[in-house]
């Protein structure tokens, strides 16, 4: 069978901006425009960025403060259940339920599962722990690690019509405009 | 980490030297694995490589014959491993106080240090947990820590300060390392964009885990790493306050001490900062494009934190002092005579004078300024900490109760073939450190040079002229 080329699909349309403060005036200005599904990408964290494109969310506290608590759970119980339970061991008629001794255990467990969850729960929900990313496509996107702020309108975003994203992106006054391929 | 700092004091403290842009942070640093190393870093590495392999060889020794060859026997069955565990699991310290606590206090100055000394506290934990690993005799039943299912249906003593400390360190250990390689992964993606070569553009490409400046990832980003700040600044806290119980727990005179956590912890940072210091001093020689973030008001304010902190050890020799006269109790005032007149006296003085005495001279600011005298210094504290330590194991052990228990401690050679060996582990792995992550925390020193220059508060300094947009690029770049 013939090889058939086809042209690649769209991720996305990405603009490119000099300063940040450019990039935080077109991040609120996609968000008002309607569009939902788009990121913007910067060199370091800009204070107030997530809130000009509306995002709000506080999956990674939650998933550490959770993950903490089990933690605690799992090394005080595990304590408890050793030495109550499966092997009690009588020293010097001490109490077997001496809880004050299965604190410092019990806080490390809870540090030690609670920093997992930072990590791992960070990576889960950026959905990293991956070599390959469409918008590693475009040339230019190499200095959104040193000095350039994009902000990528995404193809799967329901009000996403190229022309009309085109548009809109050129009327934010960007560097360049270009077309991301899947 | 929104810093609220005001533009007098950027003038007249600043923090970045040079004239400044994002391209030029990210080029003077994320260049220097990248660039030619100068001949000192062959030698270096050359001398740590052979101190590592001295350290591997002493170790395939210990296994071999035992821990007969150390110095070790009753009184002091404690010597130089458990002397070497706590002076390194202190160096250790300060990479996480720079780290954690100082970016909880919203200290801008910690950006440029952070990085250079997470990966000394990583390599400082890691000679650490040799010592008490080879001490316990048989390290190939050192899962018998962990509460691991086993055919002795055995569970590990959790009431017993050892068994906390195994916990303790080990989860140092995991933390430390987790917090660096967090902060690492935006500057490892940084160097995958700027690579030449595939295999450096593949390796950093799979340790920054797809990591591509998304804000979104940022934020969470964020949000993780003010997290993991606020559980190692507990963490590191009850780290050596848990090494301390191990002997405050015991009845020995000179341990049995309720200022033992807090003191142990002063006395951890204090010989943190001058570790950090020791590296940091020739680093900024070797590489002198760091000069520009590592400032001298970089170098003065861990100068002065040495002071202040040497300060709270010395008050705490002051306390032991107190107690032992003020307890009544005979055999704890024999340790205080003991230890200024007994047979081990000059290490008592010793460490009298190398932490309390030598560190006044950091109340000049003369002396804070002048490089070669302070690395002196910070050699002399490292010293002292390593006496200190010898002062509380060796001393208080080696004559307790009854004089026909007495007895005399001296290293032998093995010992200090182990010891050398793993400053020779640390040095080398300092310098490979150098040699492929960069040293300093990129992304966190664009942060903060945009918010100190371009943010809100801030003003003045180097601005850079912004660029007016150019016209927009024909239509389909990435076809």
């Amino acid at each position: 069978m013939a090889h058939v080329e086809t042209a690649p699909k769209l991720y996305g349309l990405m603009a490119e901006f000099e300063t940040p403060e450019q990039l935080l005036e077109a991040a609120r200005r996609t968000r008002d425009a309607g569009y939902r599904k788009f990121d913007c990408y910067t060199p370091f964290p800009i204070h107030g960025l997530t809130a000009a494109m509306g995002v709000k969310e506080a999956k990674v506290p939650w998933t550490v403060f959770t993950m903490g608590l089990l933690g605690a759970i799992g090394a005080f119980s595990l304590q408890v259940w050793t030495s109550l339970v499966d092997y009690p061991l009588n020293v010097a008629g001490r109490d077997l339920l001496s809880w004050p001794y299965f604190i410092p255990i019990t806080f490390e467990g809870m540090v030690l599962a609670a920093a997992f969850g930072a990590f791992f729960g960070t990576h889960i929900y950026n959905r990293m722990l991956t070599y390959y990313h469409p918008v590693f496509n475009v040339p230019q996107f190499a200095r959104a690690s040193t000095d350039r702020f994009f902000v990528c309108i995404e193809s799967k975003d329901p009000k996403f019509n190229r022309d009309e994203a085109y548009r809109f992106l050129q009327s934010l006054n960007p560097i360049s405009i270009a077309e991301v391929p899947e | 980490m929104q810093q609220t700092i005001k533009a007098t004091e950027i003038r007249e403290f600043p923090l970045f030297e040079g004239q400044q842009t994002y391209e030029r942070i990210t080029d003077q640093i994320t260049s220097i694995p990248t660039d030619r190393h100068p001949m000192a870093w062959t030698i270096m590495f050359g001398l740590g490589l052979i101190g590592a392999f001295a350290l591997l060889m002493a170790l395939v020794y210990l296994v071999a014959v035992g821990t007969g060859i150390w110095g070790i026997n009753q009184p002091v069955a404690w010597g130089f491993a458990i002397i070497n565990f706590v002076w390194w699991i202190g160096i250790g310290h300060a990479g996480t106080l720079i780290s954690a606590i100082l970016l909880l206090l919203r200290q801008a100055w910690r950006m440029s240090i952070n990085r250079f000394a997470e990966a000394m506290t990583i390599f400082a934990v890691m000679c650490a947990g040799i010592f008490p690993l080879f001490h316990t005799g048989r390290p190939w039943v050192a899962y018998w820590l962990f509460p691991i299912p086993n055919w002795l249906a055995m569970w590990p003593q959790f009431r017993s300060p050892l068994e906390w400390d195994v916990w303790a360190v080990s989860t140092y250990f995991t933390v430390s390392l987790l917090f660096w390689y967090m902060g690492l992964i935006p500057d490892l993606a940084k160097m995958r964009d700027r690579a030449k070569s595939q295999l450096a553009r593949t390796l950093n490409g799979v340790f920054s885990l797809g990591w591509r400046n998304s804000a979104i990832h940022w934020m969470r980003w964020e949000q993780a790493y003010l997290l993991l700040a606020g559980l190692s600044t507990p963490l590191v806290l009850s780290v050596h306050s848990i090494v301390s119980l191990d002997f405050a727990i015991s009845i020995v005179p000179g341990w049995h001490v309720t200022i033992f956590p807090p003191y142990f912890v002063a006395g951890a940072i204090f010989s943190g900062f001058a570790m950090v210091l020791t590296l940091v001093i020739p680093f900024r020689i070797l590489y002198p494009k760091l000069k520009d973030y590592i400032t001298m008001n970089h170098i003065d304010w861990m100068a002065k934190v040495m002071l202040a902190t040497g300060w709270i050890v010395f008050y705490g020799y002051l306390c032991e002092m107190f107690f032992g006269w003020y307890s009544g109790n005979q055999f704890e005032q024999f340790l205080v005579v003991n230890r200024f007149f007994g047979p081990y006296w000059p290490a008592y003085w010793a460490l009298i004078f190398c932490n309390g005495i030598v560190p006044q001279l950091l109340w000049s600011p003369k002396i804070r300024q002048n490089l070669l005298v302070l690395f002196i210094i910070s050699i002399i504290v490292n010293i002292g900490m390593w006496f200190e330590r010898f002062v509380i194991v060796v001393m208080s052990l080696h004559r307790d109760f009854l004089p026909s228990a007495w007895g005399m401690y001296a290293p032998t050679l093995s010992d200090w073939w182990l010891y050398l060996g793993t400053i020779g582990f640390f040095i080398m792995m300092m310098f490979v450190f150098a040699r492929f992550i960069p040293m300093l925390a990129v992304a966190e020193l664009k942060e903060l040079w945009y918010k100190l220059y371009h943010g809100h508060n801030g003003h003045g300094g180097s601005h850079t002229p912004v660029a007016q947009p150019t016209a927009p690029a024909p239509q389909g770049g990435g076809q």
